[in-house]
């Protein structure tokens, strides 16, 4: 019993990780109808920013040598606006100019496709092959829970995915700019007849997702500190499943999405040989997609072309 | 052709530097396939320094003396790419154009096993320095290795754990798209069944090449109460399981193979693996003798401690050169000269390397010590013990 409960617990860390990504790839969508393939690479750099903030941050070796707490408190706001700026960038250096002039959607997801390669081989370019690893921030305790293991650090990555959908959510459903996003996924013809600025919309989906995307990649390089380039690509393809598992553009089915991912990987490795482990979560998923192939929360969409 | 012309330029330069030797016509030529740029560039660097060390050692004593005459050395260094193809490609180009009398080279299995081929097929003499697979020798009389194989390496991590843990119960965790980690994962299994009986191995799991997280498994293994989990792995992997496991609750000990030798694990592992063992080739901290000088003079002239690649290519050169010497002569024909050489090292008796005594046994590998260190509280790799074939 205590062993499930574990591996709960390893589940909910790992699910929150893919439903921070995830999230990111279904504001885009939801909003654009743009499947932003480039986002797992930005998770990536958002761990990076993290690494060079920290290490620029921290005493001994850092400009300012300010103590551990305030450079956590710094690196977090730093590290997701730096990484929205990266996200807002590729939107408008290579999302816009191909829209306003009226590609495919098909083409687009190419492009974002590329970006992504291109930020993989150009980090590797310039730092080079050899693996980086975040300071530590947090002094470490692990706790026992009525034989259950746990980290101070596990509790806060779960806390904040928990935290980030919720306040998602909150933005979406309730606020004027959430409003105007939902319209612009409802019909984007028509919002700027309404006054409503399509171009900050869309930057701002983007400022959203990818600075998510930047604290989940925070919070991954204080998890699991070897940062390499291609880190941000098996987990970002990942994280797109559960996001479509999830029904892609609802921000219910991302959350959802992530945690079913992590837990059928967890509980397939657990039960089972772990050499199946993505066979058999791979398989699961697509049993589920057969059911609804829209994904848990997704509606049926008519065509909107 | 910008290969060629690059090779042309170093023979060139070669023969610049050296006039005396060009006009006297006869230099020991030897060919270095070597991973200077691609996923391991390191390494090449590595082989590329120590190989140059003993070059320029011998030389400043007026070269190699071979039958009362001294002849200068010549090492032709061609980068493979870290790819089979261009190493396959290289070698052909050392053995037929540069007439090379010896191949040191290609470091890692993925190349040595194809070049291994090329090398055999043409009658030249090459010992690769760090391939562990046993394939680059097997049946290829021409072919040795200065490196002890993946299955000898098992055997010796068992008879350790054994004692120094005081252990009856092993769990394994390793990668299963690599060939190395995979095979030193069976060899262990099998290793330790043989000592403690059959279900000894009470937790054996596997992961996948990208994988970060690895709670799963090891919550599982820690269920099933190991003396110590064995990890033959990636420095890179290991520097992530180790921390996952202790945050877990796991308090025993680890123990890792050679690919744990890098200077990045501590820096990416940090105190968690400190106090953990690894087998490997050879221990830079605590060594002494020959290895010390060899260690010393590294560090002076290239600012680092020379890593397992550097010891063995120095190892693998001081081989050949210790096979010309036993020749009485320098031959003319090269083809003579190799045959010569490669005989000369099959009959190697005691062959006292820095990475330990070594001879070769009938498929060219060596029969040797393999070495156990301990990292210590200041992260440094230190001199355990030495665990030598039975």
């Amino acid at each position: 019993m205590e062993l499930v409960l574990q591996q709960c617990v390893n589940a909910l860390q790992w699910g929150s990780f893919y439903a921070l990504i995830a999230l990111g790839y279904t504001l885009v969508y939801g909003v654009l109808r743009l499947i932003n393939f480039a986002h797992g690479d930005i998770f990536m750099v958002g761990a990076y920013l993290a690494f060079f903030i920290s290490t620029a941050l921290l005493a001994p070796d850092g400009m300012f040598a300010f103590p551990r707490e305030l450079v956590l408190a710094l690196t977090i706001p730093l590290t997701m606006i730096f990484t929205s700026l990266v996200g807002v960038t590729l939107e408008r250096v290579a999302y816009r100019p191909l829209m306003r002039k009226g590609a495919h959607r098909l083409y687009v997801v190419i492009t974002a496709l590329m970006c992504g390669l291109i930020l993989e081989n150009g980090n590797l370019a310039l730092l080079g092959a050899s693996r980086k690893t975040l300071p530590v921030l947090l002094d470490k305790s692990v706790y026992d829970l009525w034989g259950i293991a746990v980290t101070n650090l596990k509790l806060w990555v779960i806390l904040a995915a928990v935290l980030v959908f919720l306040a998602l959510h909150f933005i979406v459903v309730k606020t004027r700019i959430g409003m105007a996003m939902r319209a612009v996924s409802w019909d984007k013809f028509a919002l700027p007849l309404m006054g409503i600025p399509l171009d900050s919309v869309i930057v701002f989906t983007f400022i959203l997702g990818s600075g998510v995307a930047g604290l989940g990649g925070l919070l991954f390089a204080m998890s699991y500190p070897v940062l390499e380039p291609y880190m941000g690509a098996m987990t970002g393809w990942k994280a797109f499943i559960a996001a479509v598992v999830g029904g892609i553009g609802d921000i219910r089915g991302a959350f959802a999405g992530g945690f079913l991912l992590a837990f059928v990987e967890v509980m397939v490795a657990a039960f089972l040989p772990s050499t199946f482990r993505d066979l058999f979560a791979f398989s699961i998923l697509l049993l589920i997609l057969w059911q609804r192939p829209t994904g848990i929360f997704g509606k049926p969409l008519t065509s909107k072309i | 052709m910008l290969k060629y012309a690059r090779a042309t330029v170093l023979v060139c330069a070669a023969a610049l530097f050296a006039p005396s030797a060009a006009l006297a016509g006869q230099t020991i030529k030897i060919g270095f396939p070597i991973p200077l740029t691609g996923e391991i560039p390191k390494v090449g660097e590595s082989t590329k320094f120590a190989a140059e060390l003993f070059k320029e050692e011998t030389n400043a004593k007026g070269g190699l003396d071979v039958g009362g005459k001294k002849y200068p050395l010549e090492f032709i260094f061609e980068d493979n790419e870290s790819r089979p193809e261009t190493a396959v490609n290289v070698t052909l180009k050392l053995i037929d154009r540069d007439d090379v009398l010896a191949i040191i080279g290609p470091q890692s299995s993925r190349q040595a096993v194809p070049v291994g081929a090329v090398a055999n097929d043409n009658e030249t003499p090459m010992i690769t320095p760090w391939s562990t697979n046993p394939d680059a020798t097997r049946d290829r009389p021409w072919v040795f290795r200065a490196a002890f194989l993946d299955p000898f390496q098992a055997p010796v991590a068992a008879d350790f754990a054994s004692k120094q843990f005081n252990a009856k119960k092993a769990a394994v965790l390793f990668e299963i798209s690599n060939d190395y980690s995979k095979g030193l994962a069976d060899n262990f299994k099998d290793a330790w069944e043989e000592r403690h009986g059959k279900g000894a191995v009470v937790s054996f799991e596997s992961h996948g090449p990208k994988d970060q997280d690895f709670s799963a498994q090891l919550t599982k293994m820690i269920a099933a109460r190991p003396d110590f989990i064995f990890l033959p792995q990636n420095y890179s992997f290991a520097a992530l399981i180790v921390p996952q496991a202790r945050d877990l609750g796991y308090k025993g000990y680890f123990m890792g193979s050679d690919a744990w030798g890098s200077a990045e694990l501590m820096k990416l592992c940090g105190d968690a693996c400190k106090g953990q063992f690894f087998s490997t080739h050879y221990a830079a901290a605590g060594a002494t003798g020959k290895t010390k000088e060899f260690i010393d003079k590294y560090n002076k002239k290239y600012g680092y401690v020379p890593d397992d690649v550097a010891a063995l290519t120095w190892d693998a050169v001081a081989l050949i050169a210790d096979a010309i010497q036993k020749a009485s002569k320098l031959e003319d024909d090269t083809r003579k000269m190799r045959k010569l050489i490669r005989d000369n090292l099959a009959s190697v008796k005691n062959f006292k390397g820095i990475t330990g005594d070594m001879r070769f046994d009938a498929q060219g590998d060596p029969v040797k010590c393999a070495v156990i260190v301990a990292i210590d509280d200041q992260g440094q790799f230190t001199f355990k013990e030495s665990v030598c074939p039975k």
